[in-house]
Parts: C-alpha cells; sequence; structure tokens
C-alpha cells in the first residue's frame, strides 16, 4: 500500500522506459511501422566514426576530470579539515555553490570567459604571455577547456563527502603514527589514504559515471560537437541522432544502450570493490 | 638544553607557517570557484560596449539595469516583444521544481518506509531495482519518455515537464537508508500500543526521518532546477521555456551574443537557487554525506 504512490511513476516513468530504451536499440522505428532488426544498428555504430569520436571524447573527458577532481577535492579537504568548524563551512560553502548554479547558467559565463576576443582568459594570457588563443575552436584546446568547466562545478560534492570522512577517523590513529616518529607527510599517506579508502573509491565512481554524461557543456559551448568532432559526447551524440532533425529514434537508443552497459559494468565493479568495507545494510 | 627548546619553537613556527600557505592556497582556489559567478552577477549590470571593454572592468563602473529591463520586458527581445518571457521561465522552473521536490519527498517517504521497514514479498528486488535505476544512465529513458510524453500529448506542457521526475530512486535510497536507523523495538513497542502500519508511519518514522526528507527536498529541487536536457526536448513553445532552456536560447537566438543580456538571464536562474542553498545548508550537507557513508 505504501508503495503504490511511488510504485505507479516508478513503473510507468523510470522502469519502462529504461527497458524500452533498451530494447529499441534492436528495433527499426518508422512512422507506420516497427520491426525487428536485431543487432543492425550495432553493425552500423561499429563502423560510424562520429561515435567513436564521440566515444574517445567521452574518455578524454573522464580521464582529465576524474583524477583531477579526486587530486583536488581530497587536497583542499587535508587543507581545510584541521582549520577547524568556521572554516570547514566557509570553504565547503565557497566550493558548492558553483554547483548550485547549474551547468547552462555556468555554461553562460565561460563562453564569455573563453571568447576569444572579448573574454577574460585570452585577456590574461595575453597580457602575461602574448598568447590569443581560439579556446573553443581549436582541436587542441576545446576538449581541455569544456574539461575545466567540468571541473570547476564538480569539487563541491566530494569535498563534503571527504570532509565528513576526515572526520571519522580517530585522532589516537594520528597519535600512535606521531609517537612513532612520523611527520605530517607521511601520517597523511599512511594514515589519511588509507583509512578514506571507501570515501575515494566512492568518489571516484561517481565522478566517472557523472562524466560519461557530459552533455551541457558540449552543445553549449562547442557548435555541433566541437572542432572536427572534438568534443562531442555520447550523450551529445544522442541527442544529435535523435532531437535534430535526424529524429532517428533507434540508432540513438543504440548509443544509449552501449553507455548503460559502460556505466553498468563500473556500478557492478563499485559494488564488488565497496562490498567488502562497507555494507549496504 | 637551548638546544632543545629551540627545536619545538621553530616546528611551531614551521607550523604556522604552513597554515599561512594552506590559507593562501585556499583561499586562491575559493576564488577561482567563485570568479566565474562574480564575472556572471556583476557582467548583468555592464552595457554591451562596457563588457567589451578591454582591459576588461573588473568592477562595472557604470552599473545599469537595462539588461534586465530587456529581459523581463522584452521590448528588444525580437520574436518575445512584450510577452516578458524572462518572468514566465521564472514562473515555470518555480512551479516545476516545486512540484517535483513535492512528489519527490511523498513518494520517498512512503516507499522509502516500505522498502526500510515493512516485509513484504518482493522487497529485494524492488530495493535492487532502486539502486540500479539510481546508478544507471537516465538518458537511456530520454527516448521512450519523449515518445511517452508526445504520446500522451504532453508536449509544451507542465505534466510533460513533471510526470518524468514524480519518483526519485536516489530519495527512496536516502530516505531507506534513513529509516534503517529507526530502532525496531520502538515500532513493535507502537504496535504493541495498537497502532497500525500508518500511525507508525505518520507519528514516528516520519518526523524521525526528518533530516532525510529535507535533504531529497532539495536535492529533488535543485535537479529539476538545474535540468536542463529534458526541459529542451519537451518544450518548443517560448512561453512553456524554463529558466535554463530560456536562458540557453538567448544566445543562440539573437543574431549576436548580447554579453550583458546573457549574464542577466544566467543571473536570475542562479540567485533563487542561491537563496535556497543558503537557507538550507545543512541539508545539502547532511544529503552528501548521508547518500555517501551509508551507502
Amino acid at each position: 500500500m505504501f508503495l503504490v504512490p511511488a510504485g505507479i511513476p516508478f513503473v510507468a516513468f523510470v522502469l519502462w522506459p529504461l527497458i524500452h530504451g533498451v530494447a529499441l536499440g534492436f528495433f527499426d522505428v518508422q512512422l507506420r511501422e516497427t520491426r525487428f532488426i536485431g543487432l543492425e544498428n550495432y553493425r552500423r555504430l561499429i563502423g560510424d566514426e562520429t561515435f567513436w569520436a564521440a566515444v574517445r571524447n567521452t574518455c578524454g573527458f573522464v580521464v582529465l576530470v576524474v583524477p583531477t577532481v579526486w587530486v583536488l577535492s581530497l587536497g583542499i579537504s587535508a587543507l581545510v579539515f584541521p582549520m577547524g568548524r568556521w572554516a570547514r563551512s566557509f570553504f565547503r560553502f565557497a566550493f558548492y555553490v558553483p554547483v548550485v548554479a547549474g551547468g547552462v547558467c555556468l555554461a553562460m559565463v565561460w563562453l564569455w570567459i573563453f571568447d576569444q576576443r572579448y573574454g577574460l582568459l585570452n585577456h590574461v594570457t595575453g597580457s602575461l604571455l602574448g598568447l590569443e588563443i581560439d579556446w573553443l575552436g581549436r582541436t587542441d584546446t576545446a576538449l581541455p577547456s569544456l574539461a575545466v568547466v567540468v571541473i570547476s562545478w564538480s569539487l563541491g560534492q566530494p569535498i563534503i563527502i571527504f570532509l565528513a570522512a576526515l572526520g571519522g577517523i580517530s585522532p589516537e590513529l594520528y597519535e600512535a603514527a606521531r609517537i612513532d616518529g612520523a611527520g605530517p607527510l607521511r601520517r597523511f599517506w599512511h594514515v589519511t589514504l588509507p583509512m578514506l579508502r571507501p570515501a575515494s573509491l566512492f568518489v571516484l565512481v561517481t565522478q566517472t559515471i557523472g562524466v560519461f554524461q557530459v552533455f551541457v557543456v558540449v552543445l553549449l559551448l562547442t557548435v555541433n560537437g566541437g572542432p572536427a568532432h572534438g568534443t562531442r559526447t555520447i550523450v551529445y551524440g544522442m541527442y544529435e541522432t535523435a532531437f535534430t532533425p535526424m529524429y532517428d529514434f533507434d540508432y540513438a537508443a543504440a548509443q544509449g544502450s552501449v553507455l548503460l552497459v559502460a556505466l553498468g559494468t563500473i556500478a557492478i565493479l563499485q559494488f564488488r570493490l565497496l562490498g567488502r568495507e562497507t555494507r549496504l545494510d | 638544553m637551548p638546544g632543545e627548546s629551540h627545536a619545538p619553537k621553530s616546528s611551531t613556527r614551521l607550523a604556522g607557517l604552513g597554515r599561512c600557505v594552506a590559507w593562501v592556497v585556499l583561499l586562491v582556489a575559493a576564488t577561482a570557484a567563485i570568479l566565474p559567478l562574480y564575472w556572471m552577477t556583476t557582467g548583468s549590470l555592464k552595457l554591451q560596449s562596457d563588457a567589451m571593454k578591454t582591459p576588461p572592468e573588473w568592477f562595472p563602473e557604470n552599473p545599469t539595469l537595462a539588461n534586465y529591463e530587456k529581459l523581463f520586458g522584452g521590448e528588444d527581445g525580437g520574436a518575445w516583444e512584450g510577452r516578458r518571457p524572462a518572468a514566465r521561465w521564472l514562473l515555470n522552473s518555480l512551479l516545476v521544481a516545486a512540484s517535483i521536490s513535492f512528489s519527490a519527498v511523498l513518494t520517498s517517504a512512503l516507499a522509502g518506509y516500505a522498502l526500510g521497514k515493512l516485509s513484504f514479498p518482493g522487497r529485494a528486488i524492488a530495493f535492487w531495482l532502486v539502486v540500479a535505476t539510481m546508478m544507471l544512465p537516465r538518458q537511456v529513458s530520454l527516448i521512450p519518455l519523449y515518445l511517452l510524453v508526445v504520446g500522451f500529448d504532453w508536449m509544451d506542457s507542465y505534466p510533460g515537464l513533471i510526470a518524468p521526475f514524480l519518483c526519485y530512486p536516489f530519495g527512496i535510497f536516502l530516505v531507506r537508508q534513513f529509516m534503517m536507523q529507526v530502532p525496531d523495538e520502538l515500532l513493535a513497542a507502537a504496535r504493541i500500543d495498537g497502532a497500525g502500519p500508518w500511525r507508525v508511519f505518520w507519528h514516528i518514522v516520519l518526523p524521525m526521518s526528518r533530516p532525510a526528507l529535507g535533504a531529497v527536498a532539495i536535492f529533488s529541487f535543485m535537479g529539476a532546477w538545474n535540468e536542463y536536457l529534458w526541459q529542451l526536448i519537451v518544450t518548443n513553445r517560448p512561453e512553456m521555456y524554463t529558466l535554463p532552456v530560456g536562458v540557453s536560447k538567448l544566445v543562440s537566438t539573437l543574431s549576436e551574443f548580447d554579453l550583458g543580456l546573457a549574464m542577466a538571464g544566467a543571473t536570475v536562474a542562479f540567485l533563487p537557487m542561491l537563496a535556497v542553498f543558503v537557507m538550507f545548508q545543512k541539508y545539502f550537507v547532511q544529503g552528501v554525506s548521508v547518500g555517501a557513508l551509508k551507502g
């Protein structure tokens, strides 16, 4: 009885669309009829250069963003934690504000910051290094530029998690390490890092899942998936396939299924890895 | 002897220096994180000519509300002339986010209670379905949801914007994890006193899980407020745009990038969410850490 109010929308708008989305990939959807075509869409994907560009770029985002976010948020948290309550809530606030602002607002500003003629970035690099770069229009700078934007709004959540996890480490461990003659760096390496392993894993996995779904920056900051398809991601490719005049729903659904399999694998790995350390029940 | 007393002193001095360096590093990083938002807010007060100035104005020298007048009045807005589009977008965003948040709290509370505290056949399967859908990318259901909305004739309507988010799997998970901590003895005692499952839910479980429900309300509100892809797909008419969609179209529709106008739109989208965040900061922190550490 308690399940009914949640169960109906869950099945209708969450579970069924998910199953339907996977199923669509095996069909050919036309206006009048829908025909089962088996793996035809997937065969087409294998030969599709733009899809491979999307896969490469998505992995590129993961490689650039996830380790950077981990290192930065861990470093910031480790510096903030000993400073006491006030500093902790101040910095937690400062780094979470971009999360609250959301992708579209920040994309608008970054579009201006990266602008070749009127942008803040070229003003700074221009006056310091004499460099004026078309950041979003060059194949070698477009993807890293977008990665910076994604990093800038990804730090808030991991910092909250690391600060909470740091609070859970018993001070006696540090005391024992100090008695053994370990300096601050060795204490960080041998006490803090191992104790933060579950939190780190959680951050790495949630960030990876999040970055796999990068879309807003690609659509709003670059034109048609970037110079030479240099920034298009899997989700952007899906959007373009299904909702620009191509309207190729089943082919887009097949791309979505590839994403599903990739993220499903990561989720399963997470449970395998975390399962030993934290239990769900 | 003097050597011994010297050693701790230099090490405290070193620690003091380290603390200073840490503060400087952190303040620089925090400034970098906030700078785009500062640039956006101040940029919204600049005329196009001031926004394009080199060197850039770090502080607007001739602050003006002209961009906001344009945004809400639509005088120069071309297709939206006289239709006050931004006011409507703000209303749409508020309505959509508030409905989604309300529904998420309701459904998460009920389902979280059922999955956490009641026993019924299929409970384990139901819980794993929730966890699985929480972790899997929603984009997979994008096209079926779109076909569903088209089928119901819900394009350009509030039901179309709201329905896919009525149930919030992460919220169910969060509340369920929280309710697991309510001691069973308490519920058993209430049951012995003759309270049925609804009374136990209403009088004991619900008040105790207020922090989790607060987090669900906040996160679902923020998710809906900042949602983009779905709102972009189901709205075609400018009156039905939400703030993110409307703001993004300011750039693609106008022939020239009107910096001040775009920044004004982004600021209008940002400030209400900032206010919510400042008021309910506690719940944000709780929600993030409960979701992570208890999970």
